[in-house]
């Protein structure tokens, strides 16, 4: 056990102070709009904890940020950078929204499962390909994640004008595209009387089940070999393009599970505008955002996608009563990003520090275990 | 269905072609100077977004198309250098901090397009200009010596780059602190300057990108106008093999196939629906990396940042 000391603390804190920098530059171009910051920030904590029913509107959007989030715990700490978690939400809610379709008028325990599971697939086999096309193609992750996520919305776009199509707008003028509802028996069931719904347990459930993935299971332990370093890991014999596909495919899961929920925990259908944050609500991006200011800590993500969270349904309360456009959350976001990643510096030089002293008392103390180990 | 096989179909579809790649170009030729001095700049989209909305309000408000252009470069300018500092000075990784400046420029020009016009409007932006003598050649004519300014600057830019990186002691510096930086530094070469001018430069050309569609070639400004172009130019840096030259092919390739699936889906019974027909030029960019990314070479210290040692 590590002994807890100042210097670790600020390491833990160092988003939170980068984070209220971002929010006083956030505080400055409000003002530069016109608006009060401290009126506006009122207004965004009123609307995201006022009430019993925004606290659950806030978790309830905390839940897709929470699932991407977890995926991007994983493939980043295989030095993965996986930008899809948008193409990969909208594949995995097509595949369970597919399941909930064909199987209507089934049994609700056994269609829910299903299209969790399907989503899931989805979102794997989204996150595959990329995956592949980095371990076997060279080609950057990055790039190829962004090209499948203007590939996943052509595909929502088109399927849901045409095969998948709601047959009740099918025959009318106007075809709004979407697709038929879900039975009401396939909805998640809601934890409490608001729209908080049983995908918050589920999401909370697995951020501890990948913590348990990534530090106490070999898979866990490749990953994250991989991500520090490949070369050693190569020689350790760990087979380095596979763990990079298998980062990938789970990534990815995890998005098209936090699609196929968004679905069956609050649509109940799925509906486009024509562009991907139509669906997502860019919790792809936000997802990162969420795990990056949990450190790529399962755990840190819990709270870090609850923040956002209420990031997100304060900005709509900001929008109603002080006519700040929500887009304004959107670059605070990218702000916050900036601002969590620039100040990370910090943290590196202390942990360079530390390890300088641990050295030093090695050497000072010469044992024998260090060697024998190897 | 036999309209595809007439002249008039194909000048159309090249020479939209044409006009497409302008803002790949200066997009991505800007990406090549800073990718080659090793710093990723994944934030294009964002500088260009912001470019597009600064260019759009300066000729809403003035008239003035040059000052929109200075606007859309002052406005990359700025983010370029804070995406500079945070990957040169505070060394941040740059894939993450690239996506922070996406969402910031992102969120930041629609919340000014919402809070400073609010409405659809249109601009009049630069006009097509006949090159004398050239653009009356038959068909040639149409496709290249019809277009507007920016077009032609940014098909200038592709020698002019190449130039610079191969052929001028800054272009020397920029390849040697993307390859060797430590090496470079011992030269005396400052790697630090070096980048913190080529990032600046990418996001002034990424602004001025921006503004080639708001004032170039659409007249408006809408939220997300760029529907992730700034990442396919980025794309067309790797596509490219981080040469202008390669850049100039990738981007042809890329706003051809554009301009093509656009044409096809104006053709009366044309049987594919036209959401498939748009995802043609990114499974094409997707298909281009996987062929080209066998045989190039990133730069060595791509991503990497640089700390003099003591």
């Amino acid at each position: 056990m590590k002994r807890f000391n100042v210097s670790q603390l600020m390491d833990a804190l160092l988003p939170v102070f980068a984070t209220l920098a971002a929010l006083a530059v956030g505080a400055v171009m409000l003002l530069l709009l016109g608006a009060n910051p401290i009126t506006a920030y009122a207004a965004l904590i009123e609307g995201a904890f006022g009430s019993g029913n925004s606290l659950a509107e806030t978790a309830a959007k905390a839940v897709p940020l929470l699932l991407v989030g977890l995926g991007i715990c994983i493939s980043f700490r295989a030095n993965v950078i996986n930008i899809g978690g948008e193409g990969q939400m909208i594949i995995g809610a097509i595949f369970g929204t597919v399941i909930g379709l064909a199987m209507s008028g089934a049994p609700g325990w056994l269609v829910i499962p299903l299209a969790l599971l399907a989503g899931f697939a989805g979102g794997a086999l989204w996150g595959a390909i990329p995956g592949a096309l980095k371990a076997y193609f060279n080609v950057n992750e990055i790039l190829s994640t962004v090209m499948m996520n203007a590939i996943a919305v052509q595909i929502m776009n088109y399927l849901l004008r045409g095969p998948l199509i709601d047959p009740a707008q099918a025959d009318l003028a106007s075809k709004i595209p979407q697709t038929a509802a879900l039975d009401a028996a396939f909805r998640l069931p809601r934890l409490v009387p608001t729209r908080l719904h049983l995908g918050a347990l589920l999401a909370v459930i697995l951020a501890f089940l990948v913590y348990i993935l990534l530090w106490r299971t070999t898979l866990g332990y490749r990953i994250r070999a991989v991500g520090q370093n490949p070369d050693a890991s190569r020689y350790g014999g760990i087979r380095v393009r596979r763990t990079i596909v298998i980062a990938l495919l789970l990534s990815g899961a995890f998005a098209g599970l936090a699609g196929v929920i968004q679905v069956y925990g609050l649509n109940y259908r799925m509906i486009t505008d024509g562009s991907a944050t139509g669906f997502t609500g860019s919790a792809g991006f936000n997802g990162i955002v969420a795990a990056l200011f949990g450190q790529l800590h399962p755990i840190g993500t819990i709270p870090a996608s609850f923040f956002f969270g209420a990031l997100l349904v304060g900005a709509n309360k900001l929008q109603r009563v002080m006519q700040v456009p929500s887009s304004f959350i959107t670059a605070l976001n990218g702000l916050v990003v900036v601002f969590v990643v620039g100040s990370d510096i910090w943290r590196r030089r202390r942990q360079r520090r530390r390890q300088i002293q641990a050295t030093q008392t090695a050497l000072d103390e010469p044992t024998l275990t260090a060697e024998s180990e190897v | 269905m036999g309209d595809i096989l007439t002249v008039a179909f194909w000048i159309g579809v090249l020479a939209s072609g044409i006009r497409l790649a302008t803002p790949y170009l200066y997009a991505a030729i800007g990406e090549t100077l800073g990718q080659r001095s090793g710093v990723l700049n994944l934030g294009v989209e964002g500088q260009m977004l912001m470019g597009a909305f600064m260019a759009f309000y300066v000729t809403l408000h003035t008239g003035n198309l040059w000052l929109a252009m200075l606007a859309a470069a002052a406005i990359g300018a700025v983010m370029g250098l804070a995406m500079a500092y945070v990957s040169i000075d505070l060394q941040a990784e740059q894939g993450i901090s690239g996506i922070g400046f996406y969402l910031f420029g992102l969120g930041m020009s629609t919340l000014l397009f919402q809070m400073l016009v609010g409405t659809v409007e249109t601009v009049s932006g630069f006009p097509p200009i006949h090159i004398p003598v050239l653009s009356d050649i038959p068909v040639v004519g149409e496709i290249f010596f019809q277009q507007n300014i920016l077009v032609y600057i940014a098909f200038a830019l592709v020698p002019i780059a190449q130039f610079i990186l191969m052929k001028t002691t800054l272009g020397l510096k920029i390849r040697a602190a993307g390859e060797n930086p430590a090496a470079a530094d011992s030269l005396g070469v400052s790697v630090r300057a070096v980048r913190y001018i080529t990032v600046t430069l990418g996001g002034i050309l990424s602004g001025v990108a921006g503004a080639s569609m708001s004032i170039g070639t659409l007249n408006v400004f809408q939220q997300n106008m760029t529907s992730g172009l700034g990442f396919i130019a980025v794309a067309l840096v790797y596509f490219g093999g981080w040469r202008p030259v390669g850049v100039l092919l990738g981007a042809l390739l890329f706003s051809m196939v554009s301009a093509l699936q656009l044409r096809l889906q104006l053709i009366p019974d044309w049987p594919i629906p036209s959401d498939l027909m748009v995802m043609t030029p990114y499974i094409v960019t997707i298909v281009a990396l996987v062929l080209t990314m066998q045989r190039v070479r990133s730069p060595s210290a791509l991503t990497k940042p640089f700390e003099r040692r003591a």
